[in-house]
């Protein structure tokens, strides 16, 4: 399958519609590394909570480890906030398994104890192995279990969809 | 002696015994590994679940307090089950050899050795007979390598100077015992400093040390000329068989950094030293506790850098 995905600036248009009457100013949002950084920096200047965004690198929680070991470039964590009591919108560009959410849920409570996490996704793809769903999600698809979903961005910064 | 024993055929670290042969690359991707490492020390929970289940023995063969512990805490902040065996103390004082105290705690399940032993080689001994999932690092061998000590000062370096490519380091002192000095020589030549500097007298410096790529002076005021960065070591009395030096007091009238001769430096030098320090014998303590000085950070930092071997070590190459 490679039919054309929609814009990603009118999904990010739509999600943050979606997010904004749940939103209070207080939330925080949290990027997990690295397209979900991005969705979650698009969604903070179009919904503009006080607090800057935080960005996770999981490989440190992946439930892979044994099998593909330590991920050549990661990066570091950066949550520019406290936890504690914190409510937290966890963001992420495409829901597959919901390993990654998992993995990134286990890092934040190594911070300290929020008072809530919703999650938000740019893309639910399908093929969930875990009981973890996104509260806010801008496109459903379902996706051949052999196919990926990607996130990227251009030198100008310009956000693409793909499926490969 | 450079070893293929350290990485798999695809490039990979498998064990880390000498950062002699180390490409860059490798070297760079355990400073960056340890820079995400930092924020880990920063949090509510100092531990991530990397090496949950993995066994990870100690072995001392020589005594150790800073870099025994510091691997310590680094394998109990990655998860991994420590157990820490004094051995000077225990079964090779009954007679085990090495190779028999390895089998047994192979036999233990251990996935990992930190070895620290008084003579060179050892840890490749160990690395060359264990079962092929066992990863083995060399906590110090000899008068041979001490590649996290090498690494954790690289890192350091890196922290407070940003890059390698523009910088003058000079290693003061007792070279021909100090594995430190070569792991840093090796280090840093690597990483691309353009100028290394050993100071040294002639006894304390190793046959044919040019040839590792340093720049060797006999003098602190020439050799600390401008200089970006300043490493002395540890004068190691308990190594020094026979008359290398007049008396201590000598060797730090010529060769002690005092307040006067770290002027000469460049004003943003930093100063560092592996410990243990021999206060008024290479280091003045005026320096020791002074703004340049980065002694204690470079311990904090060798914890984030040994996590980061041990996360690599570990893994699907194991």
């Amino acid at each position: 399958m490679n039919a054309p995905l929609p814009d990603v600036a009118g999904l990010l248009d739509q999600l943050a519609e979606r997010i904004r009457p749940a939103l209070t100013p207080d939330t925080a949002l949290v990027g997990i590394h690295t397209g979900g950084a991005w969705v979650a920096e698009e969604l903070h200047r179009r919904l503009k909570p006080m607090l800057p965004v935080g960005t996770l690198d999981i490989s440190f929680y992946r439930d892979d480890f044994s099998r593909i070991g330590l991920h050549p470039e990661v990066k570091p964590s950066a949550i520019p906030f406290v936890v504690e009591d914190q409510a937290i919108l966890l963001v992420d560009d495409v829901l597959h398994t919901g390993r990654t959410v998992r993995a990134a849920m286990n890092e934040l409570f190594d911070y300290g104890r929020p008072a809530s996490i919703k999650l938000a996704v740019l893309v639910d793809r399908g093929g969930h192995e875990l009981p973890i769903r996104p509260d806010f999600c801008g496109l459903a698809l379902e996706i051949d279990p052999r196919q990926n979903v990607q996130l990227r961005r251009n030198e100008q910064g310009l956000l693409t969809l793909t499926v490969v | 002696m450079p070893d293929n024993l350290q990485l798999t055929p695809d490039g990979k670290l498998k064990h880390l015994l000498t950062l002699d042969g180390l490409p860059s690359r490798i070297l760079t991707q355990i400073l960056d590994t340890a820079e995400t490492f930092m924020d880990v020390g920063e949090r509510d929970v100092k531990k991530v679940p990397l090496l949950r289940g993995k066994a990870i023995f100690n072995l001392f063969f020589e005594p150790s307090t800073r870099t025994r512990t510091t691997f310590d805490i680094a394998a109990k902040r990655l998860s991994a089950d420590v157990v820490t065996l004094n051995i000077a103390a225990s079964a090779q004082s009954k007679g085990e050899t090495m190779l028999d105290t390895v089998a047994n705690l192979t036999a233990m399940h251990a996935d990992m050795f930190i070895v620290r032993h008084s003579q060179s080689g050892a840890a490749h001994f160990i690395a060359r007979h264990v079962a092929p999932h066992i990863a083995v690092v060399n906590a110090g061998d000899g008068r041979h390598a001490h590649p996290t000590q090498g690494l954790l000062d690289v890192f350091t370096i890196r922290r407070y100077k940003g890059a390698f490519h523009n910088l003058r380091v000079a290693i003061v002192g007792d070279i021909l015992h100090s594995r430190v000095a070569r792991s840093q020589i090796h280090a840093l030549t690597t990483l691309g400093v353009p100028e290394v500097r050993v100071i040294a007298p002639r006894t304390l410096l190793p046959t044919a040390v040019e040839q590792m790529g340093v720049h060797v002076f006999h003098d602190m005021k020439a050799g600390l000329k401008d200089v970006d960065v300043v490493i002395m070591l540890r004068l190691q009395n308990e190594r020094m068989k026979g008359a290398l030096l007049p008396s201590s007091q000598e060797y730090f009238k010529q060769f002690g950094l005092t307040p006067e001769k770290l002027a000469l430096a460049r004003p943003d030098a930093i100063v560092m030293h592996p410990g243990p320090m021999n206060r008024g014998v290479e280091i003045d303590s005026e320096v020791a506790d002074g703004a340049q000085s980065v002694i204690l950070p470079q311990v904090t930092y060798g914890i984030a850098v040994r996590m980061a071997v041990m996360s690599m070590l570990m893994g699907p190459t194991a």
